[in-house]
């Protein structure tokens, strides 16, 4: 694993994870760009460890049922419905 | 559409009849949810997403009387540090139109310094609404995180962000923060702090025998303008009986690296939710869920957004984590515990809110590197999670600067009436 650089290939396997796609002029940009990016983000390296305890509250409520958006409302914003239902292109 | 692109939608939501903000007007910046008008986050991918509920501080506003004016321009999700990589166009600065604004709140900073609106809300990850504030010459607060509800607030970077308000005054930014603060049972972050406050009434320039610290590694790496002018508003505060003396925070040289770490990483999750099924832009039924989704998202997201979700991606990714996230989460650990020590001695912390002066248009969108660096000031307030606000400072020729104070968490009493000297 180099410590710096990063590829083309990196950039196209990062978009791919994040489900972006890239054309090869943005994939040779982000790998010029993220190349200083992650350098400068390197400093991280010498920061000291730090024993600090988060506050942590757990914050609960019953679980009852409230009041909330109808399934008209709900779907209101979505290109595609069906029934009642999302409809989405197919999984695999 | 206004002489500054301030605004995406143009509106009048009339509140309630009468409150503490009866006739004054609003605009609230574009992320922020309303029912029925578009809340299109700067982006194309929400560029006819309608809410069909109200965000929190936006029922607020309505029972305080507020109308709405307009829904403001805003960096895309928030992502900018000058207001130009919205879909909708840059917004330019009421003081210098070659200028930017300062982002991502630029919309509602311009609204206000223009005379378009009363008063904004602006949300603030890592300094959007101190940032253009400064820029524009006006008031804005970052409130402590947990003392407003972020319900309805489309989510960039959830453990840094907090709505805040922006005004030509610190009571007026203050008269704001007291409708819009207190807790919400629809967040769980949010804090009983708040519930019965009356910033307005804190905001009297009471500094006498006030303590200011002043963080060297704050002021450094300032332009020498900027400085000048940070100094003479220092001497107007000593004047006024408050003490100023030096203090030290060794870890904010590492708060930009962890802050955007931390911030990219949020950003990569969360924006996963805009795949073209449930809301966003479809990509079309064209081959399987994750190439429709693939495709929505290089067609409706601009670059910055994209250069966000891809090193937010990578760094969580495996051989990656340890080095980046978890890093910068012992930085921010380390962030919060040098200002705990500071205010052992110290009342407020002051410095430029930014280091530099209004660029122009266009300066500084191709060098993300320089961009996310102007934000060395303003991103430690988020990692630790605390209070500040920008006040203007003075000008050099013609453009403004801003003043950051820092207070302890839940302090805003304080840095309210303290900012009150100047504004």
């Amino acid at each position: 694993m180099s410590d710096s650089a990063v590829d083309a290939d990196e950039v196209r396997h990062v978009a791919d994870l994040a489900r972006v796609d890239l054309d090869e002029e943005e994939v040779e940009r982000f790998a010029d760009q993220f190349a200083g990016i992650l350098e400068h983000f390197e400093a991280l390296e010498e920061v000291p460890d730090v024993a600090a305890e988060p506050e942590l509250v757990n914050v609960m409520r019953p679980d009852d049922v409230e009041e909330s958006l109808d399934q008209e409302e709900a779907l209101e914003n979505a290109p595609e419905t069906e029934d009642g239902f999302f409809k989405g292109p197919k999984v695999s | 559409m206004g002489a500054h692109n301030a605004f995406i939608t143009e509106a009048s939501i009339e509140g309630a009849s009468e409150g503490a903000l009866d006739g004054r007007t609003v605009a609230v910046k574009d992320n922020i949810s309303t029912e029925g008008v578009a809340t299109t986050c700067g982006s194309d991918m929400l560029a006819d997403y309608v809410p069909p509920y109200d965000a929190t501080v936006v029922s607020r506003l309505k029972d305080a009387g507020a109308t709405i004016v307009g829904k403001a321009n805003m960096d895309e999700f928030g992502m900018g540090t000058t207001t130009e990589t919205s879909a909708f166009g840059a917004t330019t600065n009421p003081a210098d139109d070659e200028r930017v604004p300062g982002g991502s709140s630029g919309g509602s900073a311009a609204a206000v310094a223009a005379g378009e609106a009363d008063l904004a809300l602006g949300s603030d990850t890592g300094g959007s609404v101190r940032c253009p504030a400064a820029f524009c010459g006006v008031v804005g607060i970052k409130p402590t995180y947990g003392l407003v509800s972020r319900y309805g607030l489309v989510a960039y970077a959830n453990s840094l962000e907090q709505i805040g308000p922006l005004a030509n005054s610190v009571e007026d930014a203050a008269a704001l923060l007291d409708v819009i603060a207190g807790p919400d049972e629809h967040d769980a972050t949010t804090h009983d702090a708040g519930a019965d406050s009356d910033y307005a009434g804190a905001a009297n320039g009471d500094v006498d025998g006030l303590t200011i610290g002043v963080p060297t590694e704050l002021v450094e790496g300032a332009d020498e303008d900027v400085k000048a002018t940070f100094e003479d508003a220092l001497d107007a505060y000593r004047d006024a009986g408050a003490e100023v003396e030096s203090v030290s925070l060794p870890s904010v040289e590492y708060g930009v690296a962890a802050y955007y770490v931390i911030a990219m990483s949020e950003a990569s999750s969360n924006l996963a939710r805009f795949d073209g099924v449930r809301y966003g832009e479809s990509g079309g039924f064209e081959g399987n869920w994750n190439e429709s989704f693939a495709e929505t998202r290089a067609e409706n997201l601009g670059d910055e957004v994209k250069r966000r979700i891809l090193l937010g991606t990578y760094a969580l990714s495996a051989g990656y984590h340890d080095k980046y996230y978890k890093q910068a989460q012992e930085a921010r650990a380390w962030v919060r515990q040098d200002f705990e020590e500071a205010f052992e001695s110290v009342d407020v912390l002051a410095s430029p809110t930014m280091p530099v002066l209004p660029p122009k248009l266009g300066e500084s969108v191709e060098d993300p590197l320089q961009m996310y660096l102007m934000d060395a000031n303003t991103v430690p307030v988020n990692l630790a999670n605390l209070p500040a606000i920008s006040v203007p400072a003075g000008d050099v020729d013609g453009l403004p600067v801003g003043l950051q104070l820092v207070g302890p968490k839940f302090g805003e009493e304080r840095i309210i009436d303290a900012a009150a000297l100047l504004g």
